[in-house]
């Protein structure tokens, strides 16, 4: 696997002191039927650039909805959604689209990556709706599938991949555009716990090098990863604390016994 | 995002389902197809009408001696005798817009030759006649304006009367009675097959009309003058200033009837243009129909193809495709479909007016704006079928399509 050390990652730096995210007394109501559900009470997080945040919550605590809003999929029915900055709870659908392709970058719980479209050409998906040259599109998506270390199977279909890769070319897919946040969403939840772990080290490399992380889980042996730990219930942020004794995935890697990915 | 980018992903897209696609082709295949063949079979028609009728001649008036009304009872078409080589003389003189014109008068006979006969129409005229008519000669040559001075004993044998009098032998030079009267026979002309009203244009002799006159009829009016317009357009000018002319001549008060007709062969030609358009028009639209099956056709298969890629257009929206793009990319999806269906179509619909035309005999013409024209519509098909499925992708809920299995 190719380290950091080896290519460098080269990040937008945000503007100076703002921070990342910023929400504020964010609210969501969904008509279910009759009922009125109450997803979000009242949220108020900032989050400062460089930071690895991880959401924890049960289902049903809100921290979906709370996700979906940060990845301008959803829009807050009350309040303010800042980010870097921008207020973006007031822009439209095209405008959304283009924050989500450039500002921001997903990684989801099942991958979701297009089968029979190799990872390269998954990994480029994103510069193709950013109206790059082709070029510097292929050049960019090579760069990040060697940064997360897949630079050998570039040509692989998502089928003839494991899941660890398969979640590897979704983080490369993540990263393509240099987004200022990386949002995972239960990147971990479809893999074995040696997999998992080898993810999070991904995410801790990457982190080291300036990007901002946000991470749902409902793991805490994968939330331990993070720096900062925020924990929902009921629509509200119940606590919010740094991660003590935080281990570095190298090294727990290490203690793991090996096992053939291929 | 850039087009060709777009048409890579949509021809990527259809090919993922071979079959399915190829199926879904079939409709607009059929529908070009069948409005290339009709059309063509259309035009086909409606060219070999215009043909018949350029064979007649071209730009022809055609003059005959009209009906008389005597004491109330009024007899049929050349009936009358006042009909004259002056009244001919005069047209050329006085009508501009005539440039030729040819007396014509006949009769029945019987012709022989060393062992066979043949009974058919003797027409006596002058050279030009065959000039304004467009009839080229096989052998032999023309008779000329001195054969006319002289009442020559000269004829001309249509191909059918040189056939059966004659076979596969030269008729040029010999002898053939009409008659009486020994002719010598200066020329055959190329066969110019049925009328358009069925009749055997071949099956019949030419004498110089003075020949016919003095020596066959006896009668010295004419039954018909055939006149050539210096164009089409003046040809109706000229039907009028001969009617004008003639009238004159014949000192018909107003509020009489003519004792003449003037016909104007590109009536004839409008009105048989006129039908097979109408013709090819309503073949068209009945495979036109067809075309907008394939359409319905295509509208199917794009509403399944979204719902089965749900979760992919999901993913897309997510990393940042706009309304537009998914739009489009499922839009060029449908019009690659319609497209390929109308090419293929055309080639199908040429394919199948070459079998037609091969096995059945009849004249197809492909013309570049019916395959045009397919082309254009069986896109606008696309464009049209296609719209409705692609905005209903283009409208997904990104949340939702991700949760859909």
């Amino acid at each position: 696997m190719a380290t950091l050390a080896q290519v460098e990652l080269n990040l937008e730096q945000p503007a100076k002191g703002l921070p990342v995210i910023k929400v504020e007394d964010v609210h969501k109501y969904y008509a279910l039927g009759e009922t009125k559900v109450h997803a979000l009470r009242g949220v108020d997080l900032t989050i400062e650039p460089g930071e690895f945040v991880a959401i924890m919550g049960s289902s049903g605590s809100g921290k979906s909805t709370f996700m979906n809003m940060l990845g301008c999929l959803d829009k807050p029915s009350s309040g303010r959604y800042i980010l870097e900055g921008m207020d973006v709870s007031s822009l439209d659908k095209k405008q959304l689209a283009g924050i989500r392709n450039r500002k921001l970058g997903f990684v989801f719980q099942g991958f979701n990556l297009l089968s029979r479209t190799t990872a390269l050409e998954n990994v480029e998906l994103p510069t193709l709706y950013a109206q790059m040259e082709k070029e510097k599109r292929t050049a960019r998506a090579k760069e990040v599938l060697e940064l997360v270390g897949l630079g050998e199977r570039m040509d692989h279909f998502p089928s003839q991949l494991s899941g660890g890769q398969q979640q590897r070319v979704a983080i490369a897919r993540g990263l393509v555009n240099r987004p200022a946040i990386l949002l995972a969403d239960e990147p971990t939840g479809n893999l074995d716990s040696r997999t998992s772990v080898e993810i999070m080290q991904i995410f801790q490399d990457l982190n080291d090098n300036g990007l901002t992380i946000v991470l749902v889980t409902h793991e805490p042996d994968i939330a331990q990863f993070a720096k900062r730990m925020v924990v929902f219930r009921d629509g509200k942020i119940r606590h919010d604390d740094p991660v003590r004794n935080r281990p570095k995935a190298a090294e727990v890697l290490k203690s793991l016994p090996t096992v053939d990915e291929d | 995002m850039d087009f060709l980018a777009i048409l890579r992903i949509a021809i990527r897209a259809l090919t993922r389902n071979k079959m399915r696609s190829l199926l879904t082709m079939l409709g607009i295949v059929i529908g070009v197809g069948a409005v290339i063949a009709t059309v063509g079979l259309g035009q086909g028609a409606q060219e070999q009408v215009q043909n018949q009728i350029a064979s007649m001649g071209t730009n022809l008036l055609f003059i005959s001696s009209g009906s008389i009304n005597k004491g109330g009872i009024r007899l049929g078409g050349g009936a009358t005798k006042t009909l004259v080589d002056d009244d001919m003389k005069a047209i050329l003189q006085q009508v501009p817009t005539v440039s030729e014109a040819a007396p014509g008068a006949g009769s029945t006979v019987q012709i022989v030759s060393d062992n066979q006969n043949w009974s058919t129409r003797i027409t006596g005229t002058e050279p030009q006649y065959f000039d304004i008519r467009n009839w080229d000669f096989d052998r032999g040559a023309n008779f000329t304006m001195d054969d006319v001075t002289r009442s020559d004993n000269v004829v001309v044998l249509g191909a059918t009367v040189q056939q059966n009098l004659f076979g596969s032998t030269d008729p040029v030079g010999k002898t053939v009675r009409i008659g009486n009267l020994p002719f010598q026979v200066v020329g055959v002309l190329q066969a110019k097959g049925q009328s358009g009203l069925g009749q055997d244009q071949d099956d019949g002799v030419f004498v110089p009309i003075t020949t016919l006159q003095k020596k066959i009829t006896g009668q010295d009016w004419l039954q018909y003058i055939m006149a050539s317009a210096t164009s089409q357009p003046a040809s109706y000018a000229a039907q009028d200033q001969i009617t004008a002319l003639l009238r004159d001549r014949h000192r018909i008060r107003s509020g009489e009837d003519d004792d003449f007709s003037v016909r104007n062969l590109a009536d004839v030609a409008q009105l048989a243009d006129e039908s097979s358009k109408v013709m090819t028009l309503l073949l068209a639209s009945i495979a036109g129909v067809s075309l907008i099956v394939g359409g319905i056709g295509i509208m199917n298969i794009m509403l399944v193809s979204v719902t089965e890629r749900t979760r992919e257009i999901g993913i897309r929206i997510a990393i940042g495709a706009t309304e537009s793009d998914v739009l489009r990319q499922f839009l060029s999806e449908s019009v690659v479909l319609s497209m390929a269906g109308g090419i293929l179509g055309i080639l199908f619909g040429i394919a199948s007016s070459m079998t037609i035309t091969k096995v059945l005999g009849w004249s197809i013409l492909i013309s570049p704006v019916a395959v045009g024209a397919a082309v254009v519509f069986s896109t606008a098909v696309g464009i049209f079928f296609g719209f409705y499925p692609a905005r209903k992708a283009a409208l997904l809920d990104p949340i939702e399509a991700l949760r859909f299995e």
